[in-house]
């Protein structure tokens, strides 16, 4: 009895994990965007969509299997980040950053509107990698399709990782971020490396629709919902934090799914509320986030 | 010694102030050169102006070929800017300042640079993991001289290092600034507003006055004579 209960339990902490690392990936998107522009990304998650019927188009249209469409949809989408960047994103740059979250508001309904012209409404399937099977470890069952989630973006994080701290352009990636003016000083070329974050970002959401995609089906809204549970993990976590927005994430993922399955009013319909939830406490109690370092200003 | 720096009737503008009004110095290869001058005379906009990080007029050639666009370019043409309030990327450790003061180098020795700049401030080494901004004002100074050195600058600009420093830390930065000079033929040019200490570490010397330059000659010259040091130095 109390075994088959703790077993149901971490079989949804698994789960919970699994969507976390997918809230986790679009939200890291999310902070470096805003680390280096100082804006939120409201288009973030439409992008991530686009990617993912370029991903199903490749799969079902042109009879590709999932992992080359996979690794094409991301260069496509790192492409995508950058010219959005450069062509949509740097003329209204300067001053107001209010200007930037308009255009990117704007960006959201603009592609999800090419999304639904161009690949109509209708919800559409895009095969898992993993399968459908389960695997049973001690009574806990473990769907693949979770257990892929979970390591794919697991890798992307320590690639990402590796990439900013062992790197020369993650450190001007970083030092772009943190000091503009300075960093042109020694060289680096700012608005590029923008530009490149831009490109990181939109990988990151392809990775987590790609990921999405297989589990709720894919529809033009289907990255909606994601965005909102990000953008929690990012506050979460703290917005300018990268490994606030994976820990905010992962937290995030099973806490939701924890409170859908024990506790009965909320059930699976209510969990966005939830997450809204959760961005107002954090806000009201801790702006700053759990890994965010308070902001400091002289006046 | 040839000419690195020439700046010929340069002028610079923020919005509708002008703050250069037709700056002409000359930089010798292996020479210290001092610009003084009170607040507002344009000793801060006449390194920027040389750096791109303001826009301007007029022409300035390092070493015969003229510098154009932002300071991207002007720190692949081998110039280190180091500004005022030090200019380290506080965030960043110190051991990543130093990696970024390599930046536009394609070559493969940085890494026995990063030693070789360590030498002259041995405290860098242990703490190459420590964050800058946890540094002393002193060590952040040494800091950001260290990583301009790290690109092998041709000319290095230094403006107001002196600022919100202990006196006997200005004195050990300046002394580290003619010892690389001496050792390794370092160009520099430095801006400051404490002149007596620009001046005893400076070849010659420049005084601006409301965006022109009002005055020029040795360093020593200008030290020794008292009625420029109380009407332009004030001191």
């Amino acid at each position: 009895m109390l075994a088959a209960a703790f077993a149901d339990f971490m079989q949804q902490v698994v789960s919970g994990l699994a969507s976390g690392g997918i809230y986790a990936a679009l939200a890291l998107a999310l902070v470096i965007i805003h680390r280096s522009t100082g804006v939120i990304n409201f288009s973030q998650g439409e992008m991530a969509t686009l990617c993912t019927y370029i991903a199903w188009t490749l799969t079902v249209n042109h009879g590709w299997s999932y992992w080359p469409a996979f690794v094409v949809t991301l260069l496509f989408s790192f492409a995508f980040g950058v010219v959005t960047h450069r062509v949509v994103i740097r003329p209204v740059e300067r001053g107001n950053v209010l200007r930037v979250v308009i255009v990117t508001i704007g960006l959201l309904i603009a592609i999800n509107g090419f999304v639904i012209w161009h690949w109509s409404g209708e919800p559409q399937a895009l095969e898992s990698p993993f399968g459908t099977g389960t695997i049973d470890v001690g009574g806990v069952v473990i769907s693949w399709q979770d257990v892929g989630t979970i390591i794919v973006t697991i890798g992307i994080v320590v690639l990402l990782w590796l990439l900013f701290q062992f790197t020369k352009v993650g450190l001007a990636l970083r030092a772009a971020a943190v000091n503009p003016t300075e960093a042109r000083l020694v060289g680096v070329r700012v608005t590029w490396m923008l530009a490149l974050g831009w490109g990181l970002a939109a990988a990151l959401g392809a990775v987590a629709g790609m990921l999405t995609a297989p589990s709720v089906g894919l529809d033009p809204q289907m990255m909606q919902p994601i965005l909102i549970y990000a953008f929690a993990a990012a506050v979460l976590g703290g917005i300018d934090s990268p490994l606030g927005a994976v820990v905010g994430g992962l937290t995030l993922g099973v806490m939701l799914n924890l409170i859908g399955v024990y506790v009965d009013f909320v059930g699976a319909e209510l969990k966005l509320p939830v997450a809204l939830l959760v961005i107002l406490v954090v806000l009201l109690v801790r702006p700053s986030g759990i890994f965010g370092r308070p902001e400091v200003k002289r006046v | 010694m040839p000419t690195l720096l020439e700046l010929d009737d340069v002028e610079a503008r923020y919005g509708p102030v002008q703050a250069l009004r037709g700056v002409s110095l000359t930089v010798d290869e292996g020479e210290v050169v001092s610009v003084l001058g009170a607040n507002g005379a344009g000793k801060t906009t006449t390194l920027r102006a040389i750096s791109g990080t303001v826009t301007r007029g007029g022409v300035i050639e390092l070493a015969g070929k003229q510098l154009k666009g932002g300071p991207e370019a002007a720190a692949r043409a081998g110039v280190a800017h180091v500004p005022e309030g030090r200019g380290t990327f506080v965030e960043l450790t110190v051991t990543e300042n130093l990696r970024l003061g390599a930046y536009t180098r394609r070559d493969r020795q940085v890494r026995a640079d990063i030693k070789r700049v360590s030498e002259y401030f041995p405290w860098m080494v242990e703490r190459g993991g420590q964050r800058a901004g946890t540094l002393s004002g002193g060590e952040q100074q040494m800091l950001a001289l260290a990583r301009a050195l790290m690109g092998r600058p041709r000319l290095l600009l230094l403006d107001e290092p002196s600022l919100g420093l202990a006196p006997m830390i200005v004195k050990e930065f300046f002394r580290t600034v003619r010892h690389l000079n001496e050792s390794e033929g370092l160009t520099v040019l430095v801006v400051e507003q404490d002149a007596r200490i620009a001046l005893a570490s400076s070849s010659r010397a420049y005084v601006l006055e409301v965006g022109r330059v009002a005055l020029t000659g040795a360093s020593q010259q200008l030290q020794n004579d008292e009625s420029i040091r109380r009407s332009y130095l004030g001191y």
